[in-house]
């Protein structure tokens, strides 16, 4: 039985490991190393020691004691391949969420081979930046809605030609997807899916072409853990769990049964629910009724709480950005490190050429506040200096709130950054949504206050009207 | 249930037996093979080539493979705590001491949130809509709906609640900004009570931030309006270094109102504030504002924060078993909400769908996350949530048969 990640204390994992304290794996002692494993930072493999023969059993009681409740699988091959699930704890404050949640896009073989050309073009073309990181999709899920195994291989062998990303070839009929499974499956796509009426043939498949495997139960957890226990017992090892993604009211038994399959695996140390989930907010767009953007919303609804409640895979429909963009920032927010706010090194930027009469401008260390500054900067080929204010990662709108932005502080660190030995003038520029502290500020520093934009991307419209300073300093 | 699953050992043996099958179809091709870069930790090794060799782990023999569907259960993981948040009343009827047509109760929950296979949650959360006195600056999405009534808060708040459906209202002076026009509570006052005869939903009344004139302001609507429990958004830390806590959250308490404790993000400085107000206030008159940021903008701090605090509610914690509010309304400011389409790029779509959505997806977040009260803007919003709200109220609505055929069913159009 695998137990909770915080349950383990560094201590217990000590008392397995050589004590040797050799550095081999670049820690200084053994329980510098064995705090890292506690933390899921280090894997036990870099202990060569510990691959030894004499330790054998100590590394079975180590991987036993630190294997996460929620196996990990790994879907598609090469550089592209993901890997899903691998979760130690249910909620974020425990440990940090490993694996990101990977999103595939559906693709019917019903389409034109140019439609499905183009349309996985646009599931790859799909990125955004993003705290200086590229948010993309992941995935193509190709659907049999044919029923015609010719269209469906077809279908299957576009889109493998057209992308290297992870696939998931959806179809029940257990002939039909080995006919187009064989084409690609060294492409280690997942299968979906193993359901109460085609688990034999499926789990052949599984094994014969050694995929992983999807199990469906829609709303029935008892007949998903019959089905994992009978698969695992015919050998297959790599399942993804898909409880049901119910449309409309349903949808709260969804998000039911997976917090229920979650706590029984992270809590309760049940192995037939510790796969990964797979979530399917696509189902919106089975209503037929509804106009186009009602089903997107709802899909972009259904993602962000699937998201939050515990979904490590999503098989979605929309490719509109407005749906898209919410769903992967909120995915690269919640798989952050909780225990360290996204934030940059305080102190002194420069930017282009900045001389003695160049403006001072004030930021917070939030990441995201950072980089969306430092891009509005250099889009406008300002040539300024940046005062970076320690805000505990904060952004200017919480900090100010928070007081982790005051008037003291920005005070401060322009007494820090030696700003007052490079330029001649005294004017700082503040954000807009810091305003409020701007009598306070030019009484503790003896600066002048201007306050800049609330928004950065106004920044080049704000130095072509206010700078230089038109008043007397 | 750890003997349900027959563990591969991970043992050197079963190392090599993974890459048996590949060794035999080279040894079918090539007289020889050789192993390179390989390293083998073993006393005795023995390679058998049998003709079927499963890959599965030896010496263990594979038990034989299940002919027909091995049946499990399933008991519902349900968890008991010691711990239950507090119920609060916003609004008071005549019968109560106040005007209102409609009050509101929330908190009581006995479980983390939603979690409805331990026990249903007894309250709906609730939406307020915002109103504010004075001209804001608002992305254009925001404004479409309320334009013609932009300039009249009585209005503004009847439509929110007639048309949009807002359970209630908070009305924003922001008007006495000492920075901005910085009016007079006198004024203030009239604006509320404007509201108040509008709608007969429970009103929430929000200040600028300012220790000093929030205290005076909130002082005085207090005592005009006694007995109405409204809830005065926010108090703060802020007021207890300026010394006016004491002075208003009595005043508060005094004419039977409700606060809102407001702190940055940090669950010691929430139980801290809610220490020096427990001196005041009555516990069932303090709902907690823990801090929200927008989506993409350390949203993942606000959720995290209120699912401990929640959390910890129910662990015993006695000092944050207080229901939760968040400012969904915050989302406007990210760029993604309101940007223009030829600014952020085309492919992300228009604002009109953007804004409203980022506003959305911030509420259901933090709902997820066990927000009690949402503050929001947008129409849009307010229906949404109020769908999903109304959605994860209740279980067992979900039929197999409707998602069965999902995989062949087209998606398109």
């Amino acid at each position: 039985m695998s137990r909770a990640a915080k349950e383990i204390s560094p201590i217990e994992i000590y008392k397995y490991l050589p004590k040797t304290n050799c550095g081999a794996c670049g820690e200084k002692t053994c329980m510098a190393f064995a705090t890292k494993l506690a933390n899921r930072e280090a894997r036990l493999e870099e202990c060569p020691e510990l691959l030894k023969p004499e330790y054998k059993e100590a590394y079975q009681a180590l991987w036993e004691m630190l294997k996460p409740p929620v196996k990990e699988v790994v879907i598609g091959s090469g550089d592209r391949a993901v890997k899903v699930g691998g979760k130690y704890v249910m909620y974020r404050h425990e440990l940090t969420y490993h694996n990101p949640t990977p999103i595939a896009i559906d693709v019917e073989d019903t389409l034109e081979p140019d439609a499905i050309r183009e349309r996985v073009k646009r599931i790859q073309e799909m990125t955004y930046e993003y705290i200086g990181r590229l948010l993309k999709l992941d995935g193509v899920a190709v659907r049999c809605v044919s029923g015609d195994a010719e269209k469906f291989k077809q279908a299957v062998q576009v889109v493998a030609e057209e992308t290297d990303m992870p696939l998931i070839l959806c179809c029940l009929n257990p002939d039909v997807l080995e006919y187009a499974l064989v084409t690609v499956y060294e492409r280690r796509p997942l299968l979906y899916a193993a359901t109460k009426e085609n688990w034999r043939e499926m789990a052949e498949l599984a094994t014969g072409y050694k995929c992983p495997l999807a199990v469906f139960a829609p709303g029935d957890i008892a007949l998903l853990r019959s089905l994992v226990k009978t698969l695992t017992a015919y050998g297959v090892e790599d399942l993804v769990l898909d409880p049901g993604t119910f449309p409309g009211e349903g949808f709260s038994d969804t998000l039911n049964n997976f917090t229920m399959i979650r706590r029984a695996a992270c809590k309760q140390g049940d192995e037939l629910l510790g796969f990964p989930l797979l979530g399917v907010p696509a189902v919106a767009w089975l209503d037929k009724e509804a106009p186009y953007e009602l089903k997107a919303w709802n899909e972009a609804c259904m993602a962000v709480m699937l998201l939050t409640r515990f979904a490590d895979l999503l098989i979605m429909h929309s490719l509109d950005g407005w749906v898209q963009l919410p769903v992967m920032i909120w995915r690269e927010n919640i798989y952050t490190d909780p225990r360290k706010p996204v934030s940059v090194e305080p102190g002194l930027r420069t930017f282009g050429q900045p001389d003695e009469m160049s403006p001072v401008l004030v930021t917070t260390n939030y990441a995201l506040t950072y980089f969306t500054v430092e891009n509005d900067i250099k889009a406008a080929k300002l040539d300024c200096y940046l005062i970076v204010v320690d805000t505990e990662g904060l952004s200017v709108q919480s900090a100010v709130a928070g007081r982790k932005l005051t008037a003291e502080l920005i005070a401060d660190a322009i007494k820090e950054s030696g700003i007052e030995e490079r330029v001649k003038h005294r004017y700082v520029v503040i954000p807009g949504l810091a305003a409020r502290l701007s009598g306070e500020l030019e009484e503790l520093s003896g600066w002048r206050v201007l306050v800049g934009p609330k928004d950065s991307s106004a920044i080049p419209k704000f130095f072509a009207e206010s700078w230089p300073p038109k008043e007397e300093g | 249930m750890g003997e349900e699953k027959e563990r591969r050992e991970e043992t050197a043996e079963s190392f090599l037996a993974q890459f048996l099958p590949e060794i035999l179809e080279l040894l079918s091709k090539f007289e020889a093979i050789e192993l390179e870069d390989v390293e083998i930790y073993a006393k005795r090794l023995a390679l058998e080539f049998l003709p079927a060799v499963p890959a599965a782990a030896p010496p263990t023999v594979a038990p034989p493979k299940p002919v027909e569907l091995l049946t499990e259960g399933f008991e519902e993981p349900v968890m008991s705590y010691p711990g239950r948040v507090l119920e609060v009343k916003l609004g008071a009827t005549r019968s109560e001491g106040g005007t209102r047509g409609r009050v509101v109760v929330i908190g009581g929950e006995t479980c983390p949130p939603f979690y409805l296979f331990e026990s249903p949650p007894p309250h709906r959360p609730v939406v307020s809509m915002d109103v504010f006195d004075a001209k804001i600056p608002l992305p254009k999405a925001y404004k479409a709906h309320i334009k013609d009534v932009i300039h009249d808060p009585a209005e503004w708040a009847k439509r929110h609640v007639e048309k949009f459906g807002a359970d209630m209202i908070t009305i924003h002076l922001i008007s006495t900004d000492p920075l901005g026009e910085d009016k007079p509570a006198r004024e203030a006052a009239k604006t509320v009570e404007e509201v108040l005869q509008a709608v007969d939903v429970p009103i929430i009344i929000g200040g600028t931030g300012d220790p000093h004139k929030d205290a005076e302001v909130f002082q005085y609507i207090a005592e005009m309006a006694a007995g109405e429990r409204l809830m005065f958004s926010s108090l703060t830390l802020d007021m207890a270094d300026a010394g006016t806590l004491e002075p208003t959250a009595k005043a508060i308490a005094k004419f039977d109102h409700v606060v809102l404790a407001f702190t940055p993000i940090d669950l010691n400085l929430a139980r801290e504030l809610n220490r020096k107000l427990y001196e005041f206030v009555p516990r069932e008159s303090i709902i907690m504002d823990l801090t929200t940021a927008a989506l993409g903008y350390g949203i993942e701090y606000s959720y995290t924060i209120m699912e401990r605090a929640r959390l910890a509610a129910l662990m015993g914690d006695k000092e944050l078993q207080h229901p939760m509010l968040a400012a969904a309304s915050n989302s406007w400011a990210a760029r993604e909400a309101w940007m223009k389409e030829e600014e952020l790029g085309p492919e992300w779509g228009p604002r009109e769908l953007r804004g409203p959505l980022w506003e959305t997806l911030t509420g259901l977040i933090l709902l997820l996350a066990g927000v009690d009260l949402l503050m929001v803007g947008h129409p849009a919003t307010t229906r949404t949530l109020k769908k999903f709200i109304d959605t994860l109220m209740s279980r067992g609505k979900a039929k197999g048969a409707d998602i069965a055929n999902w995989v062949s069913t087209s998606l398109e159009g």
